[in-house]
């Protein structure tokens, strides 16, 4: 089947769309946009987190038909820089398999609660695994872009 | 594969009517796991996304309708309040990312003893409103489950939503898990008290073939001092007997003794967390 979607702002079309294929597969596989990961097709990692229709959802649990006429915005679009550069200054990323999907769960946190106290990260970063960093260095990166978001809000 | 994708009820109604062997998916939770992992090869999938009706909520006379698309994440910020039962328990699944997408009507399809939703829809006596092109019928949610992961949706039908009664005083669930996110449960209990027929509304999950119901633990709760603070042994005795309605197996979560354990505990909490709340709010 053929699939519509605009991705990252742009009017995309896949064509030979398995019906049972992810949204994930479509975006890594056949729109060339390999940012959002692949590690457990089973909603347990959270690597493939991408904003649809602005809410923040594992790509692998989407059938590539639910995406149909929606809006989708990966690690590839804008919008997400801010937490990306915190992530760097806080050696938040080592091998990077998990860093697309948590600067994009970490975005969705920000933009709810510009303030999250460390419960509340650590909440909103259940669906994140890192097999690296030991989940410290990314708390940190989080309370950094908090901080800066803060420091902006009090500057304007 | 055929992927079907109405935008409306009728049309949803219709097309499942014309393939009732199509499987249909909502948020996906359940459908794309077992797609990915190959452990089912539908022959179609109806996407139920689009239809506006099943991801609405409205109140009643009675209390509030649910539709059965509605995220989790959504029943916790736009109906907790109405159905704090329902809530607690949609706060306790998966992550954000699963709130976001997964559904009632999808825990209700999947039917699996662990899904977290059902105690509390068996505590508080919600209803489960079904349709298909020969009509609507509602099932109390207490007669819904037949089976492991089987239910009374026939195969032309679909789940429209839960109708969840106003709350008549305190609802609290728990469940116990190896973390505190992303965990099936081991086991889950639901207690809802109604404050005017002083009665106990009771749901056990992940401890037995279906959700079940603690019949003698609502007995005994009903003849409970209404008028006194919970005494230790009253809450104790429920829990025994609470744990006395469970029909738990060992498998890879939990034994058997462990779980049936478990839920007394958990029951004697709820109880007492509940009767505290009640007794707070002076609505003896
Ligand atoms: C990582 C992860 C964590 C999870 N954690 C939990 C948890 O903590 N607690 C829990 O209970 N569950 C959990 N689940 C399971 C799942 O999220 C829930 O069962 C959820 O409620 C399914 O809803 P859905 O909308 O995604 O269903 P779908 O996957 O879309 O559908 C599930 C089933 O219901 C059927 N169906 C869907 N909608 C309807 C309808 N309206 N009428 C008839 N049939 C319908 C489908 O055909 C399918 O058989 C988890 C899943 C994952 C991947
Ligand atoms: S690949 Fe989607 S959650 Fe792991
Ligand atoms: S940095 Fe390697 S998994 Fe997180």
């Amino acid at each position: 089947m053929r699939v519509r979607v605009e991705v990252n702002g742009e009017q995309r079309v896949a064509d030979d769309v398995w019906e049972g294929e992810s949204l994930l597969y479509v975006l890594r596989e056949r729109l060339g946009l390999p940012g959002s990961k692949n590690a457990c097709e089973q909603g347990e990692c959270g690597s493939c987190t991408v904003y649809l229709d602005d809410v923040a959802v594992c790509a692998c649990l989407v059938a590539a038909g639910q995406a149909e006429g929606r809006r989708v915005r990966t690690i590839e679009g804008d919008g997400l820089e801010e937490v990306q550069q915190a992530f760097l200054e806080t050696g938040a990323v080592q091998c990077g398999f998990c860093t697309p999907g948590l600067i994009v769960a970490a975005h969705d946190l920000l933009r709810r609660d510009p303030a999250p106290a460390d419960p509340d990260i650590r909440e909103a970063l259940a669906g994140n695994l890192c097999r690296c960093t030991g989940y410290e260095k990314i708390m940190d990166a989080v309370r950094l872009a908090a901080s800066r978001a803060k420091g902006r809000a009090a500057c304007d | 594969m055929e992927f079907m994708r109405p935008t409306t009820l009728a049309e949803a109604l219709a097309m499942k009517a014309a393939t009732p062997e199509a499987v249909p998916i909502a948020g996906g939770t359940d459908v794309m796991v077992e797609i990915n992992f190959d452990k089912r090869r539908p022959g179609a999938l109806l996407d139920l996304s689009s239809v506006a009706e099943l991801s609405a909520w409205d109140l009643r006379d009675d209390g509030t309708r649910i539709g059965a698309a509605l995220p989790y994440a959504r029943v916790i910020a736009e109906v907790g309040e109405r159905a704090p039962g329902l809530a607690a328990a949609a706060r306790t699944v998966g992550s954000p990312q699963i709130r976001n997408r997964g559904s009632v009507g999808g825990n209700l399809g999947s039917a699996s003893p662990a899904g977290d939703a059902h105690p509390p829809l068996l505590a508080d006596g919600s209803t489960v409103e079904i349709a298909s092109v020969r009509g609507t019928r509602t099932v109390p949610a207490r007669e819904f489950f037949t089976g492991p992961k089987k239910s009374v949706l026939e195969p032309d039908e679909l789940v429209t939503a839960v109708l969840v009664p106003a709350p008549r005083g305190p609802q609290q669930f728990a469940k116990v898990g190896t973390r505190n996110a992303m965990v099936i449960a081991v086991c889950s209990f639901a207690v809802a008290l109604d404050t005017e027929a002083l009665t106990v509304g009771t749901g056990i999950g992940s401890a037995g073939p279906t959700p079940l119901r603690a019949v003698e633990a609502e007995r005994f709760a009903a003849g409970l001092d209404w008028d006194a603070d919970l005494p230790e042994s009253a809450a104790r005795r429920f829990g025994d007997l609470v744990a006395q309605a469970a029909r738990p197996i060992d498998d890879v979560r939990g034994t058997a003794a462990y779980r049936r354990h478990a839920l007394g505990v958990l029951a004697r909490r709820t109880l007492t967390w509940a009767w505290a709340e009640y007794r707070r709010s002076g609505c003896a």
